[in-house]
C-alpha cells in the first residue's frame, strides 16, 4: 500500500497481529470470521482450511441446485475477492489432518504446517451412513456437497432410478431434485411418518400423498437390508422384507454425525459434538468451536439458525466484549417448491400439553399448534404456513396466550382482532426481534432499520441486509415491511417502474398520452429519468406503452427489444434459435407439414417438437440462416407464429360440432377466426386464448387468457387464466349467443388489458390486481365501451398484421443477422 | 508497417447506436462489437461469463449490456459482471480513428481458445 514510511515504520514496532487458523471453510467458520471482522478488522491475521476445493457457499442452497433452480454461482457467498480484500490465506482442498496444542499447529494433509494464536474448529458434520452391505459400491452417494451433487447430476443425466434412503429434509429435498431432473425415485424411510422430528403424522400423510401425487414412491417403516451391486455399481436396494427396488443411484440421507474426529484426537473434551461454553470455547481456552460440529448446553444443531447467533458470541467474546450464546430454539420448512410445511417446537403432546388443531380438507389445509401453561410450545402447519413466522415468535418468546387462545389457530389475523385477514397488520404485529429471513439470520428490526436508512427497494434490502437474498421464502414479508415501513411515501411515491424512474407504470402511461410523449428518448427526458437511456426493464415496457399510445405513428424500437422479439425466433442455451411458424387453429395440411419437414432437412434442425400450443417447433437454427428458413416456410403460405413474443401465441381448439359427437358449436372454425384476427397485436405480455366445442373443454379454455367454451345456446366467455408457475382458472366474464357477439367482446378485452395492464403482467394478475368487477366496468358499464375499444384494437391491428419473417426475407433489418466480418488470423497474418 | 497493431474492422456506422455486431475469429472466440447510444465503442469476447450466453443479442442502456439468456449486466468497459453476479469476460482493445474502428490485433489473436 502507498502509506507515508513514517506509519510504516510504526507498524513494523507495534505488536504482531494474533493468527487465527480456521478448520472448515463451510457456513459457521466462514460466518465466524465476517463476525470478527466486522467488529475488529485489524485483529487477527486469518487462515481458513477448506477440505472442499472451492470457495464458501451457502449449503442448504445446494437443493435448488440439484433441482435445477439455481446453479454454484448463484450460491457462492463469499467469492475470492472477500478473503483477498480481507487479507485471509484460503488453504482449499487441504484438510487439516491434525491439532498439535503443545507447539499451537495445525498439519495438513499436503504437509503444511501452520502455527496458531487461536484456533477456531468449523468442521461442521458428517453424512452418516448406514452400515449395511453394499454402501461402499459406486452410486452409492450422500448429500453434503458440491461433489455429492454433481455426483447425483451425472447419474440423473442418464436416467433411470434413484433409491433415496432417508426420508427427512435432506432426504426428501434430494428426491426431489432428482425427480425434477427426470429420475424415477423411491424413498425409503424407516419411520411410519415422513419427516417425523418435525411432523407430526396428520402432516408427514398429507406430505406423503402429495410427494405420491408428483410420482414418486414413498415406502415408509422400510429397513434396508442390502445395496445390491452389478460390476461394482449399484443396482437396487432390497429391504428386510424382501421388496427390491431398482437403482441407479442410491442416496444415503439418513443423518449427520457432528465433524468430531480432530478435535477429539487432540484431546478436546468431545461428547456427541465438541463441548463448548456460551462464548464457544473448547475445554482448551486457545481454541474455539462452531456450527454444526459443537454441543452446547447438551444440544447439537443441525440447521443454520442457530450458528448465526453462535457466530455472534463467540466474534463477541474474540474481540473482548463477551455477550454469551443461550442455545436456540429451530424451525423447520422444506425447501420442495409447492409444497408449504412449517414446523417449530415440541409437537410430541406429552403431560399437560393441549392440542388444537384445524383441517381444511378441500384446500389440503392442516394446522396445529400445542399449548401448555398458557403458552405455546409447538406448531406444525402444512398447506398455509403464512403464520409461522408469528407462532414461531410466541413460541420463542414464551408469551402468554391466554387472551388470545380462542383465535390462536385461525392465526395472527384473527387472534389480534380488528385487522381481520390483512396480511399488512399481520406483519406489523411482529415483535421487533421477530425473524424475518430465517436463511441469513435478519429480524424485523434490521429490515427496518435498513429500509429507514434509505434502501427502499427488494433489491436494496437485499443488497443491504442481505434478508431475502437467499432462498427467497420471505421476500414476501420484505416487501410487506417496505410497504408497511414507507407508508406515507408509498402514497406520495407508489412503487415505481424500476429503477431508473419515480414514476409508476400509470403514471408513466397517463403521461405518455397527457403530454403526447412520442418516442423514449423524450418520455425520458421529460419524466426525469435519473440513467442515461434507461435499463432493460423500463426500455421494453416504454417501447410497449409507445407503441400502444400511438399505433401507425410510433416507430417500434428494435434495439429496446428483448432478443426474441428482435430476431423473431427463440434464443435458445447455445445461442441458436427455435423457429415456430403459426399453424391457424392447431390446423395444418400436407403442404405445411412438407415445407416443415423440408425446412428441418435443409438446414439440418436438430430437432424438431409438437408444442404445447398445437403446432411445431423447429430447433437448433443460427442466426444467419433465420431469413432463409423464414422464406422457406413464407412461400407455403406460413407465418411468424409469434412464440416469442408479448403477443398473441396461440389458439387452441378443439375438433367441435364438426366432428366430435358432443359439439355443440363449431370450436376450430372460431378459434381460426379469433387467431386471424388477434395474430401479430403486440401486448404487455403473452396472450394465449382457446375455444372449446363443449364444457367438458378438450381446449382448456378456463386456463387461458381469453378462453371460450360453446354451449348449445351460445358461447361462455372467460377471462383471466393461465397455467404456468401459478395456475388460475378464469372467470367468467359473461354469456353470448352469436360468433361475433364473441369476436367484438374478445377484442375489447384484449384492447383494455392492452391500454390497462402493466408491462409483463399477464391478464391473471391483472384481474387479481385491479378486480372483475373494475373489468367488467371497463367492458359493460356504458352500452358502447365494447364497441369503441373493438374499434381501437382493429385500428391497431391495421398496423400490426405484416409477417415479421417476411419483411426480414425483403432485407428489413439485415444487419441483425450478418456478421459484421469475419476475421481470418493467417491471413491477416500474411497480408 | 506491414502488420500494423491496430486491425480495421470497418466504419462506425455499420453499427447503430446502442447496438452490438459479431465478429467471428476463425481459431478463436466470437467478438461482440458494441456501439452505445453515447457512441462509445466496445468490444468483447461474445459470450457471457455465466453461461455463455451471446452478449451481442443483449439490451444496451448506458455502458453496460443485459444478457439475454438471464439478465445478468456486464460493463462494456471492463467485462464484468455488476451487482451481485460474479464474472468476467475478456475486452478487445478498441480505438476509432476517422469514422474506422480497429481492434488490437495481439488481443484478437489473443483470444483464441487455447
Ligand atoms: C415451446 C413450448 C414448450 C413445448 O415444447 O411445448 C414453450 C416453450 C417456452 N416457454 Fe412456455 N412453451 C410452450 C407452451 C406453454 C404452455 C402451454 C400452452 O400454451 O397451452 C404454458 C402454460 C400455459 C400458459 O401460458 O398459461 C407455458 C407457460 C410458460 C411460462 C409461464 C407463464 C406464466 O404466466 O406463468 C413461461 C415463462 C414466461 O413467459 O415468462 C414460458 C416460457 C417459455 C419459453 C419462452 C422460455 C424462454 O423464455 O426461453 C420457452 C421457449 C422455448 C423455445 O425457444 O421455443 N412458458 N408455455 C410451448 C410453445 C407453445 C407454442 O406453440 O407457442
Ligand atoms: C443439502 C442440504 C440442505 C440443507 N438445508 C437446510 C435448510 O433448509 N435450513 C437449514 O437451516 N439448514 C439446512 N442445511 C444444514 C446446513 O447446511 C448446516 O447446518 C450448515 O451448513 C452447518 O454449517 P457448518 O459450518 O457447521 O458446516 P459446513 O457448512 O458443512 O462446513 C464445514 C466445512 O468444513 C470442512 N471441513 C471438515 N473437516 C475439515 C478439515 N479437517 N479440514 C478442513 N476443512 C474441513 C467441510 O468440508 C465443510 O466445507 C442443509 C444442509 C444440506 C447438506
Ligand atoms: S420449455 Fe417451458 S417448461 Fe420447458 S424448460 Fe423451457 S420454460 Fe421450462
Ligand atoms: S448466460 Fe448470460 S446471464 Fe446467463
Amino acid at each position: 500500500m502507498n502509506a507515508p514510511a513514517t506509519l510504516m515504520d510504526k507498524d513494523r514496532t507495534a505488536p504482531a497481529k494474533e493468527r487465527l487458523v480456521v478448520i472448515g471453510n463451510g457456513m459457521a467458520g466462514c460466518r465466524a470470521v465476517e463476525e470478527v471482522i466486522a467488529r475488529d478488522p485489524a485483529r487477527f491475521d486469518v487462515t481458513i482450511f477448506g477440505a472442499e476445493p472451492r470457495v464458501n457457499y451457502n449449503r442448504i442452497m445446494l437443493s435448488p441446485v440439484l433441482a435445477g433452480e439455481k446453479t454454484f454461482e448463484d450460491i457462492v457467498i463469499n467469492g475470492e475477492d472477500w478473503y483477498a480484500e480481507n487479507g485471509i490465506t484460503l488453504v482449499s482442498g487441504d484438510p487439516v489432518v491434525a491439532i498439535d496444542r503443545a507447539t499451537q499447529t495445525v498439519v495438513a494433509k499436503s504437509g503444511r504446517v501452520e502455527p496458531y494464536d487461536r484456533l477456531l474448529i468449523a468442521t461442521g458434520s458428517d453424512p452418516f451412513i448406514i452400515p449395511v452391505p453394499g454402501k461402499d459400491l459406486a452410486g452409492v452417494v450422500t448429500f453434503r456437497d458440491l461433489d455429492d451433487v454433481d455426483r447425483m447430476l451425472t447419474a440423473a443425466e442418464k436416467g433411470g432410478s434413484a433409491v433415496v434412503i432417508g426420508g427427512g429434509l435432506l432426504g426428501l429435498e434430494a428426491a426431489h431434485g432428482l425427480s425434477l431432473r427426470g429420475m424415477k425415485v423411491t424413498v425409503v424411510h424407516l419411520m411410519p411418518t415422513l419427516m417425523e422430528r418435525q411432523l407430526d403424522e396428520a402432516a408427514g400423510y398429507l406430505l406423503k400423498t402429495e410427494l405420491e401425487r408428483r410420482g414418486q414412491t414413498i415406502v415408509t417403516g422400510g429397513d434396508t437390508a442390502e445395496i445390491l451391486g452389478k460390476d461394482g455399481r449399484v443396482s437396487a436396494v432390497k429391504l428386510k422384507d424382501g421388496r427390491e427396488f431398482a437403482a441407479d443411484i442410491v442416496v444415503m440421507a439418513v443423518g449427520i454425525r457432528p465433524g468430531t474426529s480432530l478435535a477429539k484426537a487432540a484431546g478436546l473434551e468431545v461428547e456427541r459434538g465438541i463441548i463448548v461454553d456460551d462464548h464457544m470455547v473448547t475445554s482448551d481456552p486457545a481454541i474455539m468451536a462452531v456450527g454444526e460440529c459443537v454441543q452446547h448446553r447438551g444440544a447439537c444443531y443441525g440447521l443454520v439458525a442457530p450458528l448465526w447467533d453462535m457466530c455472534r458470541a463467540l466474534a463477541d467474546a474474540a474481540c473482548e466484549n463477551p455477550s454469551g450464546y443461550e442455545g436456540s430454539v429451530t424451525s423447520t420448512k422444506l425447501k420442495v417448491s409447492g409444497i408449504d410445511l412449517f414446523s417449530a417446537g415440541d409437537f410430541s403432546g406429552g403431560d399437560g400439553a393441549e392440542d388444537i388443531v384445524m383441517r381444511d380438507a378441500s384446500r389440503g389445509v392442516y394446522k396445529r399448534v400445542l399449548v401448555k401453561d398458557n403458552k405455546l410450545v409447538g406448531a406444525v402447519l402444512y398447506g398455509d404456513t403464512a403464520d409461522g413466522n408469528w407462532y414461531f415468535d410466541l413460541l420463542k418468546k414464551g408469551e402468554d396466550i391466554s387472551d388470545i387462545r380462542e383465535a390462536l389457530i385461525f392465526g395472527q389475523a384473527f387472534a389480534s382482532g380488528g385487522a381481520r385477514l390483512d396480511p399488512n397488520a399481520a406483519v406489523a404485529a411482529l415483535s421487533d426481534d421477530a425473524e424475518i429471513c430465517g436463511c441469513n439470520g435478519v429480524s424485523k428490526a434490521k429490515v427496518v432499520e435498513t429500509i429507514n436508512a434509505g434502501a427502499c427497494s427488494l433489491d436494496a434490502v437485499r443488497s443491504t441486509c442481505k434478508a431475502s437474498a437467499s432462498c427467497g421464502s420471505c421476500t414476501g414479508l420484505v416487501e410487506r415491511l417496505l410497504a408497511l415501513t414507507l407508508g406515507s411515501e408509498v402514497q406520495s411515491g407508489p412503487k415505481t417502474m424500476c429503477k431508473c424512474t419515480s414514476f409508476s407504470h400509470e403514471d408513466v402511461r397517463r403521461l405518455i398520452l397527457e403530454k403526447s410523449l412520442r418516442s423514449i428518448p423524450q418520455a425520458m427526458q421529460e419524466l426525469h429519468w435519473t440513467t442515461p437511456d434507461g435499463c432493460s426493464s423500463c426500455r421494453p415496457a416504454l417501447n410497449y406503452y409507445l407503441l400502444c399510445a400511438w399505433p401507425g405513428e410510433y416507430e417500434d424500437d428494435q434495439k429496446s427489444r428483448f432478443v426474441n422479439e428482435r430476431l423473431h425466433a427463440n434464443i435458445q442455451k447455445d445461442g441458436t434459435y427455435s423457429v415456430v411458424p403459426r399453424m391457424w387453429g392447431g390446423l395444418t395440411n400436407p403442404r405445411e407439414l412438407r415445407a416443415i419437414a423440408d425446412v428441418v432437412e435443409k438446414y439440418n434442425a436438430p430437432m424438431v417438437k409438437v408444442t404445447g400450443g398445437q403446432r411445431l417447433d423447429i430447433f437448433g437454427i443460427r442466426k444467419e440462416d433465420l431469413p432463409a428458413v423464414w422464406a422457406d416456410l413464407n412461400a407455403a403460405g406460413m407465418v411468424s407464429g409469434h412464440a416469442y413474443g408479448k403477443s398473441l401465441r396461440t389458439v387452441k381448439t378443439c375438433v367441435g360440432s364438426e366432428w366430435c359427437r358432443f359439439g355443440t358449436q363449431d370450436s376450430t372454425g372460431l378459434g381460426v377466426k379469433l387467431e386471424r384476427m388477434t395474430w401479430g397485436s403486440w401486448m404487455p405480455h403473452k396472450f394465449k386464448i382457446a375455444v372449446s366445442g363443449c364444457p367438458r373443454n378438450c381446449a382448456e379454455a378456463t386456463i387461458k387468457d381469453f378462453g371460450v367454451v360453446c354451449v348449445d345456446s351460445g358461447y361462455e366467455l372467460h377471462v383471466g387464466g393461465n397455467g404456468g408457475i401459478k395456475v388460475r382458472a378464469t372467470d367468467l366474464l359473461c354469456k353470448v349467443t352469436t360468433e361475433a357477439e364473441a369476436m367484438d367482446i374478445c377484442a375489447a378485452f384484449i384492447q383494455l388489458y392492452r391500454e390497462q395492464a402493466h408491462y409483463l403482467e399477464r391478464t391473471a394478475p391483472w384481474i387479481e390486481r385491479v378486480g372483475l368487477d373494475q373489468v367488467k366496468a371497463g367492458l359493460f358499464e356504458d352500452p358502447e365501451s365494447v364497441k369503441r375499444l373493438a374499434a381501437r384494437f382493429r385500428y391497431s391491428q391495421t398496423f400490426c398484421q405484416t409477417d415479421p419473417w417476411a419483411e426480414r426475407v425483403a432485407g428489413k433489418d439485415a444487419d441483425l443477422h450478418q456478421h459484421l466480418a469475419e476475421v481470418r488470423p493467417i491471413e491477416v497474418e500474411s497480408a | 508497417m506491414m502488420i500494423g497493431d491496430w486491425l480495421d474492422i470497418g466504419s462506425v456506422d455499420q453499427i447503430t447506436p446502442g447496438t452490438a455486431r459479431t465478429l467471428p475469429v476463425v481459431g478463436a472466440d466470437e467478438i461482440a462489437v458494441f456501439r452505445t447510444q453515447k457512441n462509445e465503442f466496445y468490444a468483447l469476447v461474445n459470450k457471457c461469463p455465466h453461461k455463455q450466453g451471446p452478449l451481442s443479442q443483449g439490451i444496451v442502456h448506458d455502458n453496460v449490456v443485459t444478457c439475454p439468456l438471464h439478465n445478468w449486466n456486464i460493463s462494456l468497459k471492463t467485462g464484468e459482471a455488476l451487482g451481485e453476479d460474479k464474472g468476467c469476460v475478456p475486452i478487445i482493445p478498441m480505438k476509432v480513428d476517422a469514422g474506422r474502428m480497429y481492434l488490437l490485433r495481439s488481443a484478437v489473436v489473443g483470444s483464441r481458445a487455447a
